[in-house]
């Protein structure tokens, strides 16, 4: 069905292959002055990856700053309310900085600190990634610039104030739609520029090849960790692993350690913003063609003449009009299923994690499990699923006041 | 048919002259007034047009490109209209017209559909600033049968081996980035570019165009020293989004490159 047969099904190991491809997807499309910067970082991520210093020195960083490994839990009250499988919950939420976003910055920013950059830019859309970059430049000494769109600095103030008391320079986006996607076309306008002097530091699994590999091993600590803290509960691995996709870093950070396991099924849930056939959400997957964005071939939201549409999303870290080419192979191949939830269904999922099990996801993950009572009605109550927390839900405190109090009183049911 | 880019390249050459290459952003401000701008400066001495084929994410541009890219999208301006005014143009126009876009348009358009109607259209030349040679072999086999060059840049950060590599791919000439950065207007062109360039035609078996940053004539005459001509872009919008004459500026650029 997928054209796919067993036999030439590739590992992950060579995904992505030489040329920065997954199956079709990935590649380089940058500017030519790009290129020099891009082999170099390559090349510089090849070495180090198998460096036993740098090694220690990101596995210090992760467990002593970061708080790795996060736990972990049998999430009991939620699985009793959706009646079907045992749902696991990967406590990323409990990184330092409140998101995995720091499992990749950690990485990255230490990979700059090789190359003898002293720069570093960013971009950002909910803040988790510019706060994680932030930190990490705080940590290691780095100057750090952010790209925000104007839009998401207003629905993420909090975040930008963690930003600047970090000491860096938050810059506002008020080109085209003013959210993520204009962040990185700024961000790489930057870089352009100031190349020989600067790191850009990609927040997900997105852009040029070697990011979306790059940052899938940083973030891969995600699902190492859980193939190793599942055994505490049972023996095989997770029947199911769910989590929320913009780019898509968490979601590949749980999934590829999985990736050859076959029997385990993924499911990347996409912002379905008003509905699919609202016209307003950014579900790439879902709905979108392939094209070429932000350096690599993957799926887009764009018109018949390829203009990229203009995205929504209650959350902003969802709000994007691409994706991670990794994931437009898993979904061509089959390996992984792509779904939307509505904004509503993300406040619902909001609403049920806190009522069952004490804890305020953020917006982003709340996708995950506004679309996980859904996921888990064909599985049977001998099943698991782990879903990928990603991230906490402090910094969505305003925003959700005025939506969850000025909204009709239960979003379950409008 | 020899490609009119070519032919003007091997004319100019002959009478020992520089290339002048402007580019305008299709359908900016407006059709009918880019068409008006167009026949003008070339009328005033510019060689070669070069028609920008607006995208939503221009991520070598700078401001001034943005904000032109942006108004010709919002005025409906579409990859077919701009195939429509080629057309027309090449009624009364043997000047070579060279599309500047970038690869989304193209992949949505499908190449082969995009080689044909560009062909059918009558353009000479294609430049995509975000295709670099890894991934341009399957547009090069759409437009090389089209007869259509497929014009790869060059930049100060290639390393001196790929530089050579990339001209002998490279049809109809070279476009070297002049400087480290997106397109738009600078005060001054880069230290060592002289060098840069000198080295790059010397590697080229084909013209060598330097474009990026060139905004008067002073360092228009700068940049075509080593060259065989310059592209001009940002200071044309510049002065299109001013409502200023453009002839004057497309006379005074011809000045600078013929003494030159």
């Amino acid at each position: 069905m997928t054209g796919f047969d067993r036999h030439s099904v590739p590992l992950l190991r060579d995904l992505p292959d030489v040329r920065g491809y997954f199956g079709a997807y990935g590649g380089r499309f940058v500017p030519e002055t790009l290129m020099a910067p891009l082999v170099e970082l390559e090349a510089a991520f090849r070495k180090f990856r198998r460096d036993l210093t740098f090694r220690r020195e990101l596995n210090g960083f992760l467990k002593n700053f970061a708080g790795r490994p996060t736990p972990l839990l049998f999430a009991e009250n939620l699985t009793k309310r959706l009646g079907g499988p045992r749902v696991y919950l990967k406590r990323e939420d409990l990184c330092h900085t409140g998101a995995h976003k720091v499992n990749n910055t950690l990485g990255q920013c230490l990979l700059a600190k090789r190359l003898g950059k002293k720069r570093v830019i960013a971009e950002t859309g909910a803040g988790q990634h510019g706060v994680g970059t932030a930190t990490a430049c705080a940590l290691l000494s780095l100057s750090c610039e952010v790209y925000m769109g104007a839009e998401d600095m207003e629905r993420q103030a909090l975040n930008v104030f963690r930003m600047r008391s970090m000491g860096a320079k938050v810059i506002p986006v008020t080109s085209g739609s003013r959210t993520l996607k204009d962040a990185i076309n700024e961000a790489m306008r930057d870089w352009v520029t100031n190349v020989q002097t600067t790191f850009y530091c990609i927040g997900s699994v997105v852009g040029p090849h070697p990011y979306p590999w790059m940052v899938r091993e940083f973030q891969s600590v995600i699902g190492r960790e859980v193939k190793h803290q599942i055994r505490d509960y049972q023996t095989g691995d997770p029947d199911a692993l769910v989590a929320c996709v913009g780019g898509g870093s968490n979601a590949i950070g749980l999934f590829a350690p999985f990736y050859d396991h076959k029997r385990v099924k993924f499911f990347g849930v996409e912002a379905g913003g008003e509905g699919l056939r609202s016209g307003r959400h950014s579900a790439t997957l879902c709905t979108g063609r392939p094209g070429v964005l932000h350096g690599a071939y993957t799926y887009l939201m764009q018109d018949d003449n390829g203009q990229v549409l203009g995205t929504h999303s209650i959350s902003a870290g969802l709000d994007y009009p691409a994706v991670g080419p990794e994931h437009a192979f898993y979904k061509d191949s089959g390996r992984a299923t792509y779904v939307a939830a509505t904004d509503k269904e993300a406040l619902a999922g909001f609403k049920l994690l806190n009522e069952t099990e004490g804890l305020s996801a953020a917006l982003e993950s709340s996708h995950a499990l506004g679309s996980l009572p859904r996921l888990v009605r064909p599985m049977k109550n001998s099943q698991s699923v782990v879903l990928c927390l990603s991230g906490r839900g402090d910094k969505d405190m305003g925003q959700l006041t005025g939506i969850l109090h000025l909204g009709s009183s239960d979003p379950k049911n409008t | 048919m020899v490609n009119r880019i070519d032919q003007v390249f091997i004319e100019l050459k002959s009478q020992g002259r520089k290339a002048l290459m402007a580019y305008v952003t299709g359908g900016y401000p407006s059709l009918p007034a880019m068409d008006r701008a167009v026949r003008e400066i070339v009328k005033a001495g510019v060689d070669l047009v070069e028609i920008g084929v607006p995208f939503s994410d221009p991520i070598a541009d700078g401001p001034t490109i943005q904000f032109s890219s942006q108004k010709a999208l919002e005025g409906g301006i579409t990859p077919a209209r701009l195939f429509d005014w080629v057309k027309t143009f090449r009624r009364t126009h043997e000047t070579p017209v060279v599309l500047m876009t970038y690869m989304n348009p193209i992949q949505t358009m499908g190449l082969a559909s995009f080689a044909r109607r560009a062909r059918t259209a009558g353009v000479d030349g294609v430049i995509v600033p975000d295709l670099i040679i890894e991934e341009g072999g399957p547009l090069e086999k759409a437009l090389g049968p089209a007869g259509i060059h497929l014009i790869y840049l060059v930049a100060p950060t290639t390393p001196p081996p790929r530089r050579t590599e990339i001209a002998r791919r490279s049809r109809g000439f070279l476009y070297a980035v002049s400087l480290t950065g997106v397109t738009g207007v600078r005060r001054a062109l880069p230290k060592g570019l002289g060098t840069f360039i000198a080295d790059v035609r010397r590697r080229s078996p084909v013209p060598v165009a330097v474009g990026f940053g060139i905004s008067d004539a002073a360092q228009a005459r700068q940049a075509a020293a080593q060259a065989d001509g310059v592209i001009v872009g940002s200071a044309f919008i510049h002065r299109m989004k001013n409502r200023e004459p453009l002839v004057p500026f497309v006379r005074s650029l011809r000045r600078a490159l013929d003494g030159a």
